[in-house]
C-alpha cells in the first residue's frame, strides 16, 4: 500500500482487510477476549485491551500515513500524551514549546510536581537558543507545530538534526496539519502525536489520540506502555476514526482553502488588530483591537459555534483565555502572546460567503454598539 | 453433549459464535460488520456475501441464532415487528383471504385492514378460541390462518395443535406471533405452525433499546420464499441493531425467568384485589385458557392485564403508580404499564375495540425486573388512591 498515493491511501484504509466475508468495511469487533485453539495458540489476539482487529486497522493505517513503523490508539489526545510521556523516569528532563496546548502544559506540570520529570519552554524559533537549554537531563524535545493558538510553524528537520546531535527523542504533536499536510517523521522526528479527535476524526463526534513511532525498541516499549496503561481506543470509536481518516484529503483542501479567505477578510477589518495563520490548514488565530469586545463577539455568532475544540467540519471559534489555556498562569499566558483580545478560529468546510456573512454581522454588531467607532 | 438435547438456556448464549465466519480472531462476540458490500473473488460465482440488504454476516449471525432457538429451518431479521409481520404477509397473493384472531395486535389490525385490503387480500378476523368458528370462516381462496397467542391485550389463549390441524386440512399456512412467550416457553414450530413472528423489540431484546423483528419458517423451501421477500422489500435490521439484540437475547433466560416469577405473583396480588374486576392472566387457573396454555407452554410469561371499573380509575390509578413506565411497547427490563385503548390498540375503531373486550378501565401490564416487593407496594398504594376515587363517586 505505500506505494500508492496518500489520498488514495486514507481512502482505502480497512478495505481488503476482512477476506473471509469480502467486506469492503472493516467489521467492529465488541470482543473482549478471543478463543485460543489450545494451549500456547493464539490468534494474535487474546483480550482487547492488548490488541482488538478494529483497532489495529487504526494504528497500522496511521503508522502508514504517518511513515512510521507502528501506531498506537488512544482513548484521547491527552490519553496519547501520557503514553509518549511514559517514557521517561524522574529525573529526565523534556523541552516543550512556550506555546503550547493548556492541557499538555497542566500535564506538563503534573509530572514536574509529582514524578520529578521537568520541562523547560523554548520557542523553537531559533535553534542556537533551544540548544543552550539542552542538559545531561534532557530526554527528548517536543514540538507543536503549528502551535496552538499563535500558529507558529516550528522547521521539524533542523530540530532533528539537534535531537540527533544530543541523541534525543524528537516528538512532534500534528493534530493542526494532520499527515496530509506535514509528516514529521519523514523529517526525522522520532514520535508523532494526534489528538485525532480534531481534523484526523474530522466530524465533532469522537474524543481519540494517536501516537507513531519510529525505531524498533521505542515501538517496543510504547506498546507494552499502551498495554499496561490501558487508556486505549474502543472498537467503535476506532471504527468512527478510520471512517473519519476516509475524507481526510477532502476536508482538509477545503478548511485551508476556507481558512485562507477568512484570513484575508480578517486582514481588511479593521477591528482586527492582527491575524495569525501559518500559510496552510484550518487553522488562524486573530486579535480584537480591544479585549472587551470579545465577550459581544462570542455572543452574537449566530452561524460558528462558539466552542472549545477544533478541526470539525463545523466552524468554531475558541477563546484560548478562559478555554485551552485556562489552566496557565496569567502571567504566564500574557507573557506567551495569549492576550485577552485573542481568538482562535477553527474554519470549517461550510460556504466561506455564509462564514463571512456571519463575521461581518458580529463586526456590525460591536461598531453600532461602540460610540467611538 | 449428545446424550441429550441441549438446554434453551444454553443455546441462547452460544448460537451467535457457532457459525463458522469468525475463526480468525477467535473473538468472542459476533463483529459488527458496517460493510454496505462486499469484495466478490470470482467474475461468476458470487461468495455468501455481496450486499448487506441481501446478506450481512452480522444480522446472518442473529438469524442463525433465532432459527436455532425456534427450532426452524430459516431466519430472517427485520427492522421492526410489523416489518417482519408484514413482510410474511407479501407471501400471500390478491384475492387471497386469511382467518385471523380477532384479539389481534393493533399494528397488525391496521395492516391487515388498511395495507393487504388495497391488494386485494381480504381477512376474517375470528376468536380463534372457537373451532367451530374458526372452520366456519374458512373459505376457497383462505390461505392463512394468522394467531397470536397469548393475545394482546387480553391473553387469550389460542389451542395452537387443533388450529394447525384445521389449518392443514385446509391446505391453509400457519402464522403465529410468539412475542409474549418467546422460544424460551413455547415452540410454536414443534406444533406445526408455519412461520413464527417476533417483535424483537420486546423480551428478546430485553433492554428496550431497539426496534426489531424477527421470522422463522418451518421448513428451508418457505424459507427462501421469505427471504426473496427480505431481499427485494429490504425491511432489513441494520448490523448494529443486529448485534445489539444477539447480546439481548443472551439473558432472556434469566430475564424472562425472574420477570415471570414476579408477574405471577402480582397477578395473583391483582386478583384478590377488590378494585380490579378481571385479571388476565393465563398462569391463574381461572383463566379460560389457563389449561390449554399449560398443555402448549413452559410457562404464563410475564405481560398480564387487569380490568379497572372505569377510566377514571384507571387514570388514578396511572397517575399514581411510581415505579413503572408508562408507556407504549413491553418486555424491557423496567416493568411498562400500558393503556391499550390509547397506545397498542389506538389504530382499533372503538367499537372493534370495546367488542374483543378493550375497555376504558384496562391496563396492560408488562412485568420487568424490579423488586417485586416494590411493584407490589407501588400498585397497592395507586390502588388505594383509585378505590377511594371509586367509592366516592358511587352512589351511596
Amino acid at each position: 500500500m505505500t506505494n500508492k498515493s496518500f489520498d488514495t491511501r486514507l481512502v482505502q484504509l480497512g478495505n481488503n482487510s476482512d477476506l473471509k466475508t469480502g467486506a469492503v468495511n472493516p467489521p467492529i469487533y465488541l470482543s473482549t477476549a478471543y478463543k485460543h485453539d489450545g494451549l500456547g495458540q493464539s490468534t494474535g489476539y487474546d483480550y482487547s485491551r492488548t490488541k482488538n482487529p478494529t483497532r489495529s486497522i487504526l494504528e497500522e493505517g496511521i503508522a502508514n500515513l504517518e511513515g512510521g513503523d507502528q501506531g498506537y490508539a488512544c482513548s484521547s489526545g491527552m490519553a496519547a500524551i501520557q503514553l509518549v510521556l511514559s517514557l521517561f523516569r524522574s529525573g529526565d528532563a523534556l523541552i516543550g514549546p512556550e506555546d503550547i496546548y493548556g492541557g499538555t502544559y497542566r500535564l506538563l506540570d503534573y509530572y514536574a510536581d509529582v514524578y520529578g520529570i521537568t520541562t523547560s519552554y523554548s520557542d523553537f524559533t531559533d535553534v542556537h537558543e533551544t540548544e543552550k537549554l539542552i542538559t545531561a537531563k534532557t530526554k527528548a524535545l517536543f514540538i507543536e507545530t503549528p502551535t496552538n493558538p499563535l500558529m507558529q510553524e516550528t522547521d521539524i528537520a533542523q530540530y532533528a538534526e539537534l535531537a540527533k546531535k544530543y541523541d534525543l527523542l524528537l516528538i512532534v504533536d500534528n493534530t493542526f496539519y494532520t499527515p496530509y499536510f506535514q509528516r514529521p517523521i519523514e523529517l526525522g522526528a522520532d514520535i508523532v502525536l494526534h489528538s485525532a479527535t480534531k481534523y484526523i476524526g474530522g466530524h465533532n463526534d469522537v474524543l481519540a489520540g494517536l501516537v507513531v513511532a519510529q525505531g524498533e525498541e521505542l515501538c517496543a516499549k510504547l506498546g507494552s506502555n499502551h498495554n499496561a496503561i490501558g487508556a486505549v481506543l474502543s472498537p467503535f470509536d476506532s471504527w468512527l476514526i478510520v471512517r473519519g481518516l476516509k475524507t481526510l484529503h477532502l476536508r482538509m483542501k477545503q478548511h485551508d482553502a476556507n481558512a485562507k479567505i477568512i484570513v484575508d477578510f480578517l486582514e481588511n477589518e479593521p477591528l482586527v488588530k492582527d491575524v495569525l495563520y501559518p500559510g496552510k490548514g484550518g487553522m488562524l488565530s486573530f486579535r480584537l483591537q480591544e479585549s472587551e469586545w470579545v465577550g459581544q463577539f462570542l455572543e452574537n455568532l449566530q452561524l460558528i459555534t462558539f466552542a472549545e475544540s477544533l478541526g470539525g467540519v463545523e466552524s468554531f471559534i475558541t477563546y484560548p483565555a478562559t478555554q485551552t489555556h485556562a489552566d496557565i498562569p496569567l502571567e504566564e499566558r500574557l507573557r506567551r502572546g495569549v492576550c485577552n483580545s485573542l481568538l482562535r478560529f477553527s474554519v470549517g468546510v461550510e460556504d466561506t460567503d455564509d462564514l463571512i456573512a456571519d463575521l461581518k454581522q458580529v463586526f456590525a454588531s460591536l461598531k453600532s454598539e461602540v460610540p467611538q467607532l | 453433549m449428545s446424550s441429550r438435547e441441549e438446554r434453551l438456556e444454553t443455546t441462547i448464549i452460544h448460537a451467535s459464535t457457532r457459525g463458522d465466519f469468525e475463526q480468525k480472531t477467535g473473538a468472542v462476540n459476533v463483529p459488527i460488520y458496517l460493510s454496505s458490500t462486499f469484495h466478490q473473488s470470482s467474475f461468476d460465482t458470487f461468495g455468501p456475501y455481496d450486499y448487506s440488504r441481501s446478506g450481512n454476516p452480522t444480522r446472518e449471525a442473529l438469524e442463525k441464532t433465532i432459527a436455532a432457538l425456534e427450532g426452524g429451518a430459516r431466519g430472517l431479521a427485520f427492522a421492526s415487528g410489523i416489518a417482519a409481520i408484514s413482510s410474511a404477509f407479501m407471501l400471500l397473493s390478491a384475492d387471497d383471504h386469511i382467518v385471523i384472531t380477532e384479539d389481534v395486535y393493533g399494528g397488525t389490525f391496521r395492516f391487515v385492514t388498511e395495507v393487504l385490503t388495497k391488494f386485494r387480500i381480504d381477512h376474517t378476523f375470528v376468536d380463534l378460541g372457537d373451532l367451530e368458528a374458526v372452520k366456519q370462516a374458512i373459505q376457497p381462496n383462505t390461505k392463512l390462518i394468522y394467531i397470536e397467542t397469548p393475545s394482546n391485550p387480553r391473553l387469550g389463549i389460542t389451542d395452537i395443535e387443533a388450529v394447525v390441524n384445521i389449518a392443514k386440512a385446509h391446505n391453509c399456512l400457519t402464522f403465529l406471533d410468539n412475542t409474549f412467550m418467546s422460544p424460551l416457553y413455547q415452540r410454536p414450530l414443534d406444533l406445526g405452525v408455519d412461520i413464527v413472528l417476533h417483535s424483537a423489540t420486546k423480551f428478546l431484546s430485553g433492554h428496550s433499546d431497539i426496534i426489531a423483528g424477527l421470522a422463522v419458517t418451518k421448513d428451508e423451501a418457505l424459507g427462501n420464499r421469505l427471504a426473496f421477500i427480505q431481499n427485494s422489500f429490504g425491511a432489513i435490521l441494520g448490523a448494529q441493531d443486529s448485534y445489539a439484540l444477539i447480546q439481548g437475547i443472551k439473558t432472556l433466560g434469566a430475564r424472562f425467568t425472574q420477570s415471570t416469577a414476579s408477574a405471577a405473583k402480582i397477578a395473583t396480588y391483582l386478583d384478590k384485589h377488590a378494585l380490579v374486576e378481571e385479571v388476565f392472566y393465563p398462569g391463574l387457573a381461572s383463566h379460560p385458557g389457563h389449561a390449554i396454555h399449560a398443555k402448549q407452554s413452559t410457562s404464563a410469561g410475564a405481560v398480564l392485564s387487569f380490568r379497572l371499573p372505569s377510566r377514571e380509575t384507571a387514570k388514578a390509578f396511572v397517575e399514581n403508580v411510581k415505579i413503572p413506565v408508562f408507556a407504549v411497547s413491553l418486555g424491557g427490563v423496567e416493568s411498562i404499564l400500558s393503556y391499550p385503548a390509547q397506545m397498542s390498540h389506538a389504530a382499533m375503531p372503538k367499537a372493534e375495540r370495546e367488542k374483543r373486550g378493550i375497555t376504558d378501565g384496562l391496563l396492560r401490564f408488562s412485568v420487568g425486573l424490579e423488586h417485586v416487593d416494590d411493584l407490589i407496594a407501588d400498585f397497592d398504594q395507586a390502588l388505594q388512591v383509585a378505590e377511594k376515587l371509586a367509592t366516592a363517586k358511587s352512589p351511596l
